[in-house]
C-alpha cells in the first residue's frame, strides 16, 4: 500500500458505496493508478456480495414458533387476541377446525380451551432437543419456587416415577391472562409427556377429568380451585396416558 | 400493539444476522430467541421513534456477549488451530458452507461489525451505537475483518497484524 490522500476508512467506505460523491470520483481517479489497491477493494466488494448471497435464504425460512410466539408483551387485550390468533395459526398446523372455534366465539374473547392450549405448548416445546425446559429437574426446588412466583400461586411438580416418568423441568409461557407453567417429563424411552398449568379466575367452573382429543395430540384435563392442568402427549395411547395423568391428578388433588 | 408486530416482522432479519453471526441453526435460533425474551422484557427501555432494527441489535449484541462469557464453544476458532478446507469444484452450497466457515474464524468482534454493516446495512453511527464502541473502532474492525476474510477465503495466512483483537 503507498503513501495515499485517502484514509482506510475512507477506502471501507468506498467499498460500502457511502463515499460522497466528489470523494469517490478522486478515490477512483487515485485507484486507476494503483492497481493493487484498486484489487483489494474490488474484492472486499465481491466479499460483501457474496455474504449477502449466502446468507439471503435465512429471510425466506419460515420462522420457529418458539420464536414466533417469544415476543408477546402481556397485558394487552389487543396483543392477547392477537396472541390466540397466533395459537390459532398454530392450530391450523395441527389439524383443528378454527372456523367452528371463530363462529363459536365473539372476537373480543378469545379464551381458548385449556386442553388446546396444553397441546398446542406440547407440540411446541417436546420436541426440543437443546432446550426443552428453561429450568431443569437438578434445580427443582428453584424450578418450583420460581413458577409458584410467577404464576402467584403455590405450584407443584408431581412425582410420576409411579408411571415411568422422570421430571426433565419446565418452563413459562406467556397464557391469556398472565404466565402459565409447562412441566415436562420423559420416560425411559424418551417419550414426553407435559403437564400444563395456570391459574384459574375466581368465577371458573371446576371441571373433573376430562379427555380430550387434539389433533394428533391427547389431552387429560381437569380444573380445580385454582389451577386448571392438563396432560398431554403426541407419542404414547391413551391407556398409558391415562396412567401418568392419573398418577398426577392422585398427588396434585389428593 | 404497533411495536410488538413490528418486532415480529423483524425475526427473519434477526435470524439472518444470528444465523451468520454464530454459525449453526439452532444456535443462532437459540440466540435469537434470548433476543426476543431479553427484548421483551426490556421493551420499556426502547425509545420510540428510533430505530427498532438497530436496538434489537443492540439487545442481540448484549446477549451474544453473555453467551460467549458462558459458553466457551462459541468463542471463534483460532485461524491457526485448524486447515481451511480446500476448495472444492464450483458447487454452490460447498462455496457458501466456505464462506460460512471462513466468517467463523474471524474474531467475534470483527465478525459482528462486518455483519452488521455489509449483511444489514446498518449505517457505521448505528453499527457503533449498537456494539457500543467508538466509530473509530468501527472503522478499524471493518478493515481488519474484510482483510482476514479475504484472506481465509483465498487460503492465505492473514498478516500477523490481524490478529490483534481488543
Amino acid at each position: 500500500m503507498s503513501e495515499t490522500a485517502f484514509t482506510e476508512a475512507e477506502l471501507q467506505a468506498y467499498v460500502d458505496g457511502r463515499l460522497p460523491e466528489r470523494r469517490r470520483m478522486e478515490l477512483e481517479a487515485h485507484l486507476a493508478a494503483h492497481p493493487d489497491e484498486a484489487e483489494r477493494l474490488a474484492a472486499y466488494r465481491t466479499q460483501a456480495g457474496r455474504l449477502r448471497e449466502v446468507f439471503a435464504p435465512v429471510l425466506d425460512e419460515p420462522v420457529p414458533h418458539r420464536l414466533a410466539l417469544t415476543f408477546v408483551p402481556r397485558g394487552s387485550r389487543m396483543v392477547r387476541v392477537a396472541m390466540a390468533l397466533g395459537w390459532i395459526a398454530v392450530g391450523v398446523a395441527v389439524g383443528w377446525p378454527v372456523h367452528t372455534y371463530i363462529a363459536s366465539r365473539s372476537a373480543q374473547v378469545v379464551e381458548m380451551p385449556i386442553a388446546r392450549r396444553a397441546a398446542i405448548a406440547h407440540v411446541t416445546y417436546s420436541p426440543e432437543v437443546r432446550h426443552p425446559v428453561e429450568v431443569g429437574a437438578d434445580q427443582e426446588s428453584h424450578l418450583v419456587a420460581w413458577l409458584s412466583k410467577r404464576l402467584g400461586a403455590r405450584v407443584r411438580a408431581p412425582n410420576l416415577e409411579a408411571a415411568g416418568y422422570s421430571l426433565v423441568g419446565g418452563r413459562l409461557l406467556p397464557g391469556e391472562t398472565g404466565p402459565v407453567a409447562q412441566f415436562m417429563y420423559q420416560c425411559k424411552q424418551g417419550t414426553r409427556v407435559t403437564l400444563y398449568m395456570r391459574t384459574e379466575q375466581p368465577e371458573h367452573e371446576e371441571r373433573a377429568f376430562r379427555y380430550s382429543d387434539q389433533g394428533k395430540v391427547r389431552v387429560f384435563y381437569w380444573v380445580d380451585r385454582t389451577f386448571g392442568y392438563a396432560v398431554s402427549s403426541a407419542d404414547i395411547g391413551k391407556d398409558v396416558l391415562y396412567k401418568v395423568a392419573n398418577t398426577a391428578y392422585a398427588q396434585l388433588n389428593p | 400493539m404497533k411495536d410488538s408486530s413490528q418486532v415480529v416482522a423483524l425475526i427473519p432479519r434477526l435470524r439472518r444476522y444470528a444465523r451468520a453471526l454464530v454459525g449453526e441453526r439452532a444456535g443462532a435460533d437459540d440466540l435469537v430467541q434470548d433476543t426476543l425474551e431479553r427484548a421483551l422484557n426490556k421493551f420499556h427501555l426502547w425509545k420510540r421513534g428510533t430505530d427498532l432494527r438497530a436496538w434489537l441489535f443492540t439487545v442481540m449484541h448484549n446477549v451474544h456477549v453473555n453467551q460467549i462469557r458462558s459458553r466457551r464453544e462459541l468463542l471463534t476458532l483460532d485461524a491457526e488451530a485448524l486447515e481451511l478446507p480446500v476448495r472444492a469444484a464450483h458447487d454452490a452450497s460447498l462455496e457458501a458452507r466456505d464462506v460460512e466457515r471462513a466468517l467463523l474464524r474471524l474474531p467475534v468482534e470483527q465478525r459482528e461489525v462486518l455483519l452488521l454493516v455489509v449483511l444489514e446495512d446498518l449505517s457505521y453511527e448505528e453499527a457503533a451505537a449498537a456494539l457500543g464502541i467508538p466509530i473509530g473502532t468501527v472503522m478499524s474492525r471493518l478493515s481488519r475483518g474484510r482483510e482476514k476474510l479475504r484472506a481465509l477465503m483465498e487460503g492465505l495466512p492473514a498478516s500477523g497484524r490481524l490478529h490483534i483483537i481488543k
